[in-house]
């Protein structure tokens, strides 16, 4: 079996084994990088030589037995908007494109610890906001899959290199979907956790209090254990929630018997296309085989979040993104004669234009005589949406539904109609806004080949029956560990037999 | 409450963003906006009286440190990325006084 | 002539004293080289995130209640929206929708009377980097050292008249704050500073007229000068049938006139929400009763037992207690010595001769009430004699020496040994002897100049008291 067909975890135990070293993974995976990067695009900055010194550092501790970690010696990819100490951090944008933190990000420092080699820095949409990862500044990423297809965005990068075993598994982050969307379009599992599991210091926010770091993973075992590496309590954030139970890769392969899952009728409405349809409904039956409880229910003001999020998430986008303004980092014009113009101009030609779209609505929304009118009335919704939810855990362990209404649009299709573009977020987005957790995991192609994901959401805190459901359902669907699809894999028939 | 996104909201809203539009952005900003406002709008079907606005998702509060100098001098970290420097301080253009 | 009356209210900054910033584990230290006190936080580093320090909750809790504050037990941080150099992530942390303490008052005491002024409201923010303007290069230069620190700002009623009772509010503030430990208050240094808000109506009527605010306020002088200004400035416009424009002005005290701070860039639209970086603040019944019972000893009550416990001249109580820094050492030194007058006495003629020499506040006293206490104390046992003490305190004014090991060294102490006196002083005798006779025929003033002999072969060492009754015994 060749490196690149392992798991995250799979190459791990290899690599502590002493079967396989750590340059040998670095080689197998600059291989595919050589081979594919130059048409794929997943990465904005990769670092190959810094990436040999720390292998060669990991291995030593290794060897000495310093790292016992399931991820020690693996290679990951991190979104580039996760703050990488020497390493520069554009998040896609021409704003930053010269920026090198001086500070890791606390995931990046948590994951690096446990001995994950970082190669590079990926691809996204510019400052997150986007579902395609075509709004970065250094061009498109292609869906492995289909290369006139988008990864889906914004982890598109993340999503499309995990894909394409151009690493081992990445970091995205996730503020309306942009870990589940790409995962769901690139065939490969992406979870959100419960807001406040993984501390957000030195994500550069885009909504601080949507956005999540999570993991794309090759399948659930090594999602279980990215997320078990980066949740932790961090006194740096005050949003960093102190949990006990992030041992996530314990009780893993439980079976599903008796969990209750609840399929939103709303959630299966017009605009969901067919065949992601009978894809994911085949996915509920594969739990339900497994001794899972399914019922439908209707989860209630489903079109209300979309509206509801561009309104909370623009408005804290605007304010957060005030601080690129020319002067302590980043771009600066190079024509300007006063202070304010400086500032209008390096701004006007450091964004691209979704973002600005954004940073004007967030402005407008919170500007005087409109902030009652459009962000508080976004915040009440907001309370709805979490009420609707609550309502709903109170008689299932999760929620099963589609990840987005359609597999991978062709590239170039979705900028021109941004409200329509925003419309594909329709069941990712209401989870940000209530902070659960969910996990994309692939579950069909459609008739051209593209991967299609299904969604299940619990409640909070609740991420270790999501894992044991993902772990599930990637069983029953006939996915081995490490059967990423990058082998060309095809989904086998349900399988019967528990694991 | 359909609200007109004409000339004058445009350049205000991007007095406050400092942002720099010319006349073709300025027209798609002001079709984007009014077309998203629009959308969103539909909020106002949902009567939400009586309910408190949502910021934080978790009762969390009262997240301290405490009063302990833990930070030393890292002004050349600080000033490595400043896009104009001079004696160990960020340079803008002249600020009004 | 139209008779106008002045509608004052302030609003004050108080830099508190933690030793790190709001947010950050950085430094509030004044004064150190640009940048030296700065981290991701404080200079909006992308990926930065705040963490709110808890002092700064307590000394803003324990302002609200010393000045009759209801305090919102539940309060967030907003953030403030505008572009600024000096402002690293262009939006200041401050609270707008739930201050911490809001409808208080102090009592100021003016030539009319007792008053009441309200306090709308206290809340917490972060101070902003500093700009230096480049005069060279025509460009300006940010420090954020600043940027961070600590800040209540406490927003009055427009309840003054007149720069008398605003003054009179500014010291009440002043002296509630230091008393609590909570800021140094110096103007100067902008630990304190006011913004002024003031407007004109004709007296008798009821309705406010337009305001304006004055910032760059250095001092309790330059204070009462801008109020001065701009009232008149106000009343020469109605006068002339114009109208005053809402705006803020910044206050020129040399040319003692404001200028209008205008830009077209700006629209003051702040557009305030809540902080999602930050979690509410909630403030329990219990911490309430906890800062409420550590508040300490106010002014009133300390000058009535200064009166009670230390027979003191009322003048040098309220000198005393005027400043919390002196009532401390003050205090602290009569623990020592038990030696209330003298200690006062000190306080009284050669500190603030030295201070008003130096042009400097009781604040900046640098000697300890240790050492005060053990000058005094040598000077009682008659160790050193009281020209020797005053030099000795000059040194411990500028430097905080150890009086007792300041003596030692440059051999101050006195020559009390009787023996040793006695011999030197039989000398002194016999060698004038026209003196002696002129004392024993009743010439009382004639043992003065055998005194002075003595003081100078001791090189002024020896106790002038023991010389003369040693003299007296010899003599007689």
């Amino acid at each position: 079996m060749s490196i690149l067909q392992l798991s995250a975890t799979e190459l791990s135990d290899r690599i502590r084994s002493g079967e396989i070293k750590v340059t040998e993974t670095l080689d197998a995976v600059f291989g595919v990088i050589e081979a594919k990067e130059s048409l794929l695009h997943c990465y904005v900055t990769l670092d190959r030589e810094k990436a040999y010194q720390k292998a060669a550092l990991v291995q030593r501790r290794i060897d000495a037995g310093e790292l016992t970690g399931p991820l020690a010696g693996v290679p990951f990819a991190i979104k580039d908007n996760l703050c990488t100490q020497g390493t520069r951090t554009t998040c896609s944008s021409k704003i930053l494109e010269n920026f090198v933190p001086a500070y890791n990000a606390e995931a990046v420092t948590r994951l690096e610890a446990a001995g994950a080699v970082i190669i590079g820095k990926t691809n996204m949409d510019e400052f997150a906001m986007g579902s395609t990862t075509e709004t970065s500044y250094y061009g498109v990423t292609r869906n492995p899959h289909g290369t006139d297809h988008v990864p889906g965005g914004s982890s598109g990068g993340s999503a499309a290199a995990v894909a394409a075993g151009e690493c081992f598994a990445a970091l995205g982050s996730d503020t309306g979907g942009s870990i589940r969307q790409p995962a769901s379009f690139c065939g490969v599992v992406g979870m959100k956790p419960t807001y406040g599991t993984v501390s957000r210091y030195g994500l550069i926010a885009y909504g601080s209090s949507l956005d999540q770091i999570g993991p794309l993973t090759k399948n659930v075992r090594d999602c279980a254990a990215v997320l078990e590496t980066i949740a932790a309590h961090d006194p740096k954030d005050s949003t960093s929630v102190a949990r006990q139970d992030t041992d996530f890769t314990v009780g893993l392969d439980q079976d599903v018997r008796g969990l209750k899952i609840g399929i939103p009728r709303d959630y299966f409405g017009e605009g969901l296309d067919g065949e992601v349809a009978a894809a994911v409904r085949k996915a509920a039956d594969v739990l339900e085989v497994r001794g899972a409880v399914l019922e439908e229910f209707d989860l209630s003001l489903v079109d209300y979040a979309i509206p509801a999020y561009y309104t909370i998430a623009s408005a804290e986008a605007s304010s957060n993104l005030e601080r690129f303004d020319g002067v302590k980092y980043g771009y600066r014009t190079g024509n300007y004669e006063e202070l304010h113009q400086m500032y209008k101009k390096t701004r006007s030609e450091g964004f691209g234009p979704e973002v600005k779209r954004r940073i004007l609505l967030g402005s407008f929304v919170l500007s005087s005589g409109y902030y009652d009118a459009y962000y508080l009335k976004a915040l009440r919704v907001k309370a709805l949406i979490k009420k609707a939810f609550n309502q709903a855990f109170q008689r299932y362990d999760c929620i099963l539904g589609p990840v987005a209404p359609t597999t991978a649009p062709r590239l170039g299709e979705s900028l021109a109609d941004p409200i329509k573009m925003y419309l594909g977020d329709i069941y990712t987005i209401a989870v940000n806004l209530a902070g659960l957790p969910a996990i994309s995991v692939p579950c069909g192609m459609d008739a051209g080949g593209l991967p299609i994901g299904v969604q299940l959401i619990g409640d909070c805190y609740q991420e270790k029956k999501l894992l044991r459901a993902a772990r599930q359902l990637e069983a029953g669907l006939g996915r081995k560990d490490g059967q990423g699809l990058t082998d060309g894999s095809e989904f086998g028939e349900v399988c019967h037999e528990t694991v | 409450m359909s609200v007109v996104i004409d000339d004058e909201t445009i350049d205000y809203v991007s007095i406050l963003a400092k942002l720099d539009l010319n006349e073709a952005e300025k027209e798609q900003a002001k079709k984007d906006m009014s077309r998203m406002l629009d959308y969103i709008d539909q909020l106002n079907e949902l009567d939400t009286t009586g309910v408190e606005p949502m910021s934080h998702v978790f009762a969390v509060q009262n997240v301290f440190r405490e009063d302990v100098v833990t930070n030393g001098d890292e002004s050349e970290a600080m000033l490595a990325n400043a896009p104009a420097e001079k004696q160990n301080m960020f340079k803008v253009p002249r600020t009004v006084e | 002539m139209k008779q106008y009356e002045t509608v004052i209210g302030l609003e004050v900054h108080v830099e508190l004293a933690t030793k790190t910033k709001i947010f950050c584990g950085c430094s509030t230290a004044f004064g150190g080289a640009p940048n030296t006190h700065t981290c991701p936080v404080c200079t909006g580093m992308p990926g930065s995130l705040p963490v709110l320090n808890r002092q700064v909750v307590e000394y803003a809790l324990a302002v609200g209640l010393a000045t009759n504050c209801a305090v919102h037990q539940y309060c967030k941080f907003d953030r403030k929206n505008y572009f600024y150099p000096d402002n690293p992530q262009n939006y200041q942390i401050s609270q707008l929708y739930l201050p911490i303490c809001h409808d208080g008052y102090v009592e100021i005491e003016t030539s009319f009377g007792s008053k009441r002024v309200g306090i709308h409201e206290i809340h917490m923010e972060e101070d902003a980097g500093k700009l230096i303007h480049d005069e060279w290069e025509d460009c300006s230069l940010v420090d954020y050292n600043r940027s961070g620190v600590p800040l209540i700002e406490i927003v009055s009623e427009p309840d003054m008249r007149s720069a008398e009772e605003v003054i009179a509010y500014l010291e009440k503030l002043r002296l509630i704050i230091q008393y609590l430990g909570a800021s140094d208050c110096k103007l100067q240094e902008g630990s304190m500073r006011a913004d002024v808000n003031l407007s004109v109506r004709e007296a008798g009527t009821q309705k406010l007229g337009t305001r304006t605010e004055m910032k760059n306020l250095n001092s309790f002088k330059a204070i009462a000068r801008a109020i001065d200004g701009e009232r008149a400035r106000q009343i020469e416009l109605l006068g002339e049938g114009k109208s005053v424009i809402q705006e803020t002005r910044r206050w020129d005290d040399n040319k003692e006139y404001s200028y209008a701070m205008r830009s077209k860039e700006d629209a003051k639209d702040y557009r305030y929400f809540p902080d999602p970086d930050l979690t509410p603040v909630f403030i329990d019944d219990a911490w309430i009763a906890r800062v409420r019972s550590a508040q300490p000893e106010f002014r009133t009550e300390k000058m009535a037992r200064y009166r009670r416990e230390y027979g003191i001249p009322e003048y040098d109580i309220e000198i005393i207690t005027g400043s919390k820094h002196m009532a401390d050492l003050f205090e602290a030194a009569v623990a020592i010595c038990h030696q209330p007058k003298k200690v006062s006495n000190w306080l009284m003629v050669e500190t603030l001769r030295l201070l008003k020499e130096r042009e400097l506040e009781p604040e900046d006293i640098r000697f300890s009430p240790e050492h005060l206490a053990g000058l005094i104390q040598m000077a009682d046992a008659g160790e050193i004699n009281s020209s020797v003490a005053k030099e000795v305190f000059a040194v411990m004014f500028e430097k905080d020496v150890d009086p007792l090991r300041y003596v030692e060294e440059h051999g101050l102490r006195s020559q009390n040994d009787e023996g040793e006196l006695k011999a030197l002083l039989q000398e002194i005798v016999s060698r004038n002897p026209q003196s002696v006779a002129d004392y024993r025929n009743g010439k009382q003033k004639a043992i003065g100049f055998l005194v002075g002999q003595a003081m100078k072969a001791t090189s002024g060492k020896a106790d002038p008291g023991l010389v003369n009754r040693i003299f007296k015994e010899l003599l007689s």
